[in-house]
């Protein structure tokens, strides 16, 4: 494409599988960085972030204005959420705006997949940039990172709110009991636990959007094929981006939800 | 789908946005929707206030009404009762002073009649005493017989 010659299907795939990824520090394999997911993800913060900042900072307690009140229905929306599940003292100091940033930042990145990805990545190589994906959550490192924060954060309230002993008392002695001889049953289904929840939390999103990303690149490449493909792929493509639509939101959702259950879990005690 | 650097990076950044957003963003917004949800909650109480006002006041004005309707009543009978006292007053007055006249006409008529009959009686005696003199002019004199005379004529 961007270097004229004709592409296979699957280097075309390939290509856009690709991330743009920079060694650092001298070293590769981990000491990698994937400059496109960073980038995209820090842009879509700032401005979704920066835009409920813009409208927090004028917000009047008045006659809001339909900027002021859209802002309002999400914040609204969220900390409906958060009240309903987080009942261990004042939201309003972390788990609502936690859940907030969470629920913007990541309606935002999955919603690139909705930009198409061509339009996107061939000014980008006109540019020099070798490869660019858009989609910061379909890379497993940002929905790690999402998840492991999570994970830091409830390990940090669950010993925050129960103390080092306490924390520790209760990965021995809860679920099953506080008998000794139940103590490694005890410990191994709590890291289980803890493992899971992280795993699943992370893989459900990065799956729904890559998936979803890998289907939007097989449709565009019917639609490479001639006429017919290309109105097939048309028809189909916004069918499966109007479908997307809800799967953006709906990820978001849930991920935003599992965030508050888990840390509100981590505040529970046993 | 390989790990790198990438994870840590996003996490740092996903820190600073919840930071900022807790922050700066969070409280801002909040303010401002409890500034509003507490007025929305004052002037629903000041309605509320408003209509228990308007109630009462309107409860108060029936009770003035009802007061006033039923004093009105009250001056309207006794008005009723004092006009026909006065009437009764004045048919007495009326009929004492008719009395008063009737009795006072009875004594005029009397005393006139009264008078006539002293009138009649002077000119009878009178009348006896010139028809005496007329009898008795030669030898009766008037002089000698005057004492007689008068006393005839008292006696009449």
């Amino acid at each position: 494409m961007a270097a004229g010659k004709e592409l296979t299907p699957s280097e075309y795939i390939q290509e856009h599988l690709t991330f743009f990824s920079e060694p650092v520090a001298g070293g590769g394999g981990f000491w990698t960085l994937n400059i496109d997911s960073i980038v995209t993800s820090l842009l879509l913060g700032i401005i979704g972030i920066g835009f409920i900042w813009w409208v927090a900072r004028g917000a009047t307690s008045g006659v809001p204005s339909k900027r002021q009140a859209f802002v309002e229905v999400l914040i609204e929306f969220v900390d409906e959420q958060a009240k309903a599940i987080f009942l261990h003292g004042d939201r309003n100091r972390f788990v609502s705006p936690a859940a907030l940033t969470v629920f913007v930042w990541v309606v935002l990145m999955n919603a690139m997949d909705l930009v198409p990805i061509d339009w996107l990545a061939t000014p980008l190589h006109w540019l020099g940039l070798p490869a660019w994906r858009p989609v910061p959550t379909a890379d497993v490192n940002t929905t790690f990172a999402l998840s492991i924060s999570v994970l830091v954060l409830s390990l940090y309230f669950a010993i925050a709110v129960k103390g080092v002993g306490g924390w520790i008392h209760e990965m021995f002695c809860a679920p099953f009991g506080s008998k000794p001889l139940l103590w490694p049953a005890n410990f191994l289904f709590n890291c289980v636990e803890y493992i899971s929840k992280t795993l699943s939390h992370s893989m459900r999103l990065f799956g729904n959007l890559y998936a979803g990303e890998i289907l939007f690149l097989l449709l565009w490449m019917w639609a490479a094929t001639g006429v017919v493909g290309a109105i097939f792929g048309f028809f189909l493509g916004l069918g499966w981006a109007i479908f997307h639509i809800l799967i953006v939101l709906l990820q978001a959702y849930i991920f935003m939800m599992l965030t508050i259950v888990y840390i509100s879990m981590a505040h529970e005690h046993h | 789908m390989n790990i790198n650097l990438t994870l840590i990076a996003q996490a740092l950044t996903f820190a600073a946005f919840i930071w900022f957003t807790v922050k700066f963003v969070w409280p801002f917004m909040l303010r401002a929707i409890e500034a509003r949800q507490k007025i929305i909650a004052d002037g629903l109480a000041a309605a509320e206030r408003g209509n228990r006002s308007l109630e009462l006041s309107a409860r108060q004005a029936d009770e003035v009404s009802r007061h006033a309707r039923e004093r009105a009543a009250e001056i309207l009978v006794q008005a009723e009762k004092r006009a026909a006292q006065l009437v009764d007053e004045a048919k007495t007055a009326a009929k004492e002073e008719g009395n008063r006249e009737k009795a006072a006409a009875k004594a005029e008529i009397e005393q006139e009649a009264a008078r006539a009959r002293e009138q009649l009686r002077e000119q009878v005696a009178a009348l006896a005493v010139a028809g005496a003199e007329k009898i008795l002019r030669r030898e009766v004199d008037a002089r000698a017989h005057a004492d007689l005379l008068e006393s005839i004529k008292r006696q009449l």
